[in-house]
């Protein structure tokens, strides 16, 4: 790291420190001086937000680890302790339940803003990369916390979620036992969580340290995403983004802090007051609701793959084939692209029906169930699925070719994302609701949206969406007010 | 901008909808009455009058059937109670206590440090006494059900007749009762109260329903003893970040005050 050329410092201390080890050097380096475009808007904000919510939620993970007790008898008794007894325990443990939802709320901000301004592209796919690995750790570390209060939604939440593990073919079985340390849920699942839970947010601060190092070598992206040209696109760290993010985070504590204080419980489910009890299966098992809109592309798939959809999907990826190419988009004919599309879609819908028709014993109109029948049950698809639509997001940055970044500059783009973020919400209602009547279709279309957003809305937007003018450097935009589109074509 | 500000109100209908609901209530029930509680918004505070007369009600019927372990006499210090009149109250019930020196557990008065005994040895002699069904720990019961006090209040008062068709197909077992608050609407609970069954001293009315608030006010305080020092803190804690904010609010201004369009 910095062990180039150093300045000297004034103060004798630090000078002492820092000619042995650079680290103030470092600091004023990155942090400092530190070139940063000088138009970001707020949605810049939440990488330092997060920052600040993974240090309160380490430090109030490990003063409620003196107090619990990871036993499936006690871990119970031991939080309600916490609540009663232990000097302000009912505040930390508030902090920490409510701090992993508004962790959540940042990263998915965070990682809209990532999308919409094209901060995922080159050069900083790395640095996307580490963002999505966090996110991954993040999910499984408040997964395993879930469970260690240990009430009924701990409990039947474990349950559902290592039960999803033995859709794996061949050693799903094997795998889960594994996972849980026996054949069911119990005292072994519960102290291996614990101990995963108390490592998983050192790997993520460690993973934070190779994403912010990776932001260091490329530097920041910015709304316009354009690249930076001059000095005067920028302005140092401190005292500028300093005190910005200074602003901005003490904006988003005041809704967290009101959370804490005034509805602690409401973003938490009722279910897990009641003390654990493998004899008695809550009515409705819901998991947090920052993973309802995974939940729901999991549940969407009522079918699987069966020969039908298969040969879909193949089509599919056939009509697919020139927007993975190297083809100008004069030399791809929409037309037929869009004949082999409608074709898959009929064979996608004869096998969904197929499948429906099979389940519901309906007269076969649409040959046997050596047709019909699933081959890939639904649900491994919806496992699958379920990982495959965060997968996705680490392969993103290379489906996207389009050479403009930012949304502002992408009129296409712009809409879809948008789109997207609303599919995200639906997605998320369908998750907390039944898998019945109006819900399960829904779910289906907007988990259908979700993947097609990726897999065919990407790669056609490279190769159609026009790529308008940009402005010449960022302070030229800011000077003279073009920071939005100058929807002028280029020739 | 005209996009964004369309995208803004679908977001936020399609937020009203799914939100409004998102713990959708178990279908089947009744929807809960309307009732405001003292405790209710940031400036919330128990009422002790009311948390003495629930006390009362739980003392006097609920706790024939429901235990109330995570409750400790001391505890009632903040229902106003002083210490030599916890002390009366411990010592009402008896706890088993031991080994003593000779390797006998013996029974004594419970003291302030004592939690409320529960009224059965274990889980099998409390489904013994109630058709199978176990009397849940009412120590957690506002914050174990959606709906909190008020589902408690409207659950102890919800008890009607079953429909006619109900009655018809003998639809509830000997030990069910139809409770229209209930999910699925059978509960092994008998009416636990009736009016005038407890004898108030303050005057308050002796109704069912009164019954049902003081005891759900109660209730509500045995599971979070805490709120009203959260509610009070919290409006510190606000106040200071909301006016800490406003400061770097106008900090920022200032410093970049040579910056923007520059
Ligand atoms: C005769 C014994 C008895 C008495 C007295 C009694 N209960 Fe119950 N209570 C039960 C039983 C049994 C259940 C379990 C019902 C079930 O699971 O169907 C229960 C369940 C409950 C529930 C949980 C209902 C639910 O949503 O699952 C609450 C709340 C409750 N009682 C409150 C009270 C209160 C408050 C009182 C005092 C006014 C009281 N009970 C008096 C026996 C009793
Ligand atoms: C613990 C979680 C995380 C922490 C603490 C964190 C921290 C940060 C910080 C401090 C920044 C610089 C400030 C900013 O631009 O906002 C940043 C930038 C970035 N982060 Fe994260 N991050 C986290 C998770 C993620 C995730 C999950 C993703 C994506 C999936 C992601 C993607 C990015 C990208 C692409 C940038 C560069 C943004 C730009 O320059 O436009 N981060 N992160």
């Amino acid at each position: 790291m910095a062990s180039g050329p150093r300045e000297k410092f004034d103060n004798n201390v630090i000078e002492w420190v820092d000619s042995r080890l650079p680290i103030f050097t470092m600091l004023q380096k990155e942090y400092g001086v530190f070139p940063t475009p000088k138009n970001f808007n707020y949605f810049w904000n939440f990488g330092a937000i997060l920052m600040i919510m993974l240090g309160i939620m380490i430090i109030t993970g490990i003063t409620l680890a003196m107090h619990y007790t990871a036993n499936a008898n006690l871990a119970f008794d031991s939080v309600e302790r916490i609540m009663r007894d232990v000097n302000y325990g009912w505040l930390l443990r508030y902090i920490h339940a409510n701090g992993a939802s508004f962790f959540f709320i940042a990263v998915y901000i965070h990682i809209f803003r990532g999308l919409y301004y094209g901060s995922y592209k080159q050069p900083r796919e790395l640095l996307w990369m580490f963002g999505v690995t966090i996110f991954l750790l993040m999910m499984a570390t408040a997964f395993m916390g879930y469970v260690l209060p240990w009430g009924q939604m701990s409990f039947w939440g474990a349950q559902v979620i290592t039960s999803f593990f033995s859709a794996i073919p061949l050693v799903g079985e094997e795998i889960t036992v594994w996972l849980r340390g026996g054949f069911s849920i119990d005292n072994a699942t519960l102290t291996r969580f614990f101990a995963l839970h108390y490592l998983m947010p050192f790997v993520i601060a460690a993973v934070v340290a190779l994403h912010v190092w990776a932001l260091h070598v490329t530097g920041s992206n910015n709304p316009l995403g354009i690249d930076v040209k001059t000095k005067q696109d920028t302005l140092p760290f401190n005292p500028y983004y300093t005190i910005k993010d200074s602003f901005g985070v003490l904006v988003f504590m005041l809704f967290y802090v009101g959370f804490v204080f005034f509805a602690p419980n409401v973003l938490g489910h009722a279910d897990n007051y009641i003390p654990a009890n493998p004899l008695v299966t809550p009515a409705h098992i819901v998991p947090e609701w920052y993973f309802l809109p995974f939940y729901a592309i999991l549940r969407a798939f009522t079918f699987g793959v069966n020969l039908p959809i298969l040969i879909g999907l193949a089509i599919t990826a056939f009509a697919m084939k020139p927007f993975f190419s190297n083809k100008t988009k004069e030399e791809i004919n929409l037309k037929t692209v869009g004949i082999t599309f409608a074709i898959a879609g009929i064979f996608f819908l004869i096998g969904y029906f197929s499948q429906y028709q099979l389940e519901s014993g309906e007269t076969m109109i649409l040959g046997g169930s050596f047709i019909s029948a699933a081959f890939i049950d639904a649900k491994l698809c919806g496992v699958l699925a379920m990982f495959g639509s965060i997968a996705i997001l680490f392969v993103l940055p290379f489906m996207d070719k389009h050479p403009v970044r930012s949304a502002r500059f992408r009129p296409w783009f712009r809409i879809a994302t948008l789109l997207l973020v609303l599919d995200f919400f639906v997605l998320m209602v369908c998750g907390a609701k039944p898998a019945e009547g109006f819900w399960v279709p829904l779910s289906q279309v907007a988990m259908l949206y979700y993947m097609g957003y990726f897999i065919i809305g990407i790669p056609f937007l490279s190769k159609f969406e026009p790529v308008l003018d940009l402005p010449d450097s960022i302070h030229q935009a800011v000077t003279q007010g073009k920071t939005k589109k100058s929807v002028k074509k280029k020739a | 901008m005209k996009l964004t500000k369309t995208f803004c109100t679908v977001l936020a209908v399609v937020g009203l909808i799914g939100f409004s609901n998102l713990s959708y209530a178990a279908g089947e029930a009744e929807e809960l009455p309307d009732m405001s509680w003292e405790f209710e918004g940031p400036f919330g505070h128990y009422d002790k009058a009311a948390l003495q007369r629930g006390l009362q009600v739980y003392r006097n019927v609920c706790s024939a059937c429901h235990s109330l372990k995570r409750v400790r006499f001391r505890n009632l210090e903040a229902l106003g109670y002083d210490e030599s009149q916890i002390k009366a109250i411990a010592a009402e019930y008896t706890v088993t206590d031991g080994p003593n020196d000779e390797g006998e557990m013996f029974d004594r008065p419970a003291r302030p440090s004592d939690a409320f005994p529960s009224p059965y040895a274990n889980d099998k002699q409390a489904a013994y006494a109630n058709n199978g069904a176990i009397p849940p720990d009412l120590s957690l019961i506002t914050k174990a059900r959606a709906g909190g006090a008020t589902y408690t209040a409207a659950l102890l008062h919800g008890y009607e007749d079953p429909p006619a068709e109900w009655a018809e197909k003998n639809q509830l077992l000997p030990g069910q009762y139809y409770n229209k608050y209930m999910a699925g609407h059978v509960i092994a609970m008998p009416p636990p109260l009736a009016e005038g069954q407890v004898a108030y001293e303050d005057g308050t009315e002796t109704t069912v329903e009164q019954y049902s608030r003081d005891v759900a006010h109660f209730l509500n305080w045995a599971a979070e003893p805490e709120l009203e020092e959260r509610k009070r803190m919290g409006v510190k804690v606000f106040l200071f970040l909301l006016a800490f904010a406003g400061i770097m609010f106008a900090v920022k201004k200032r410093v970049w005050s040579d910056i923007k369009g520059k």
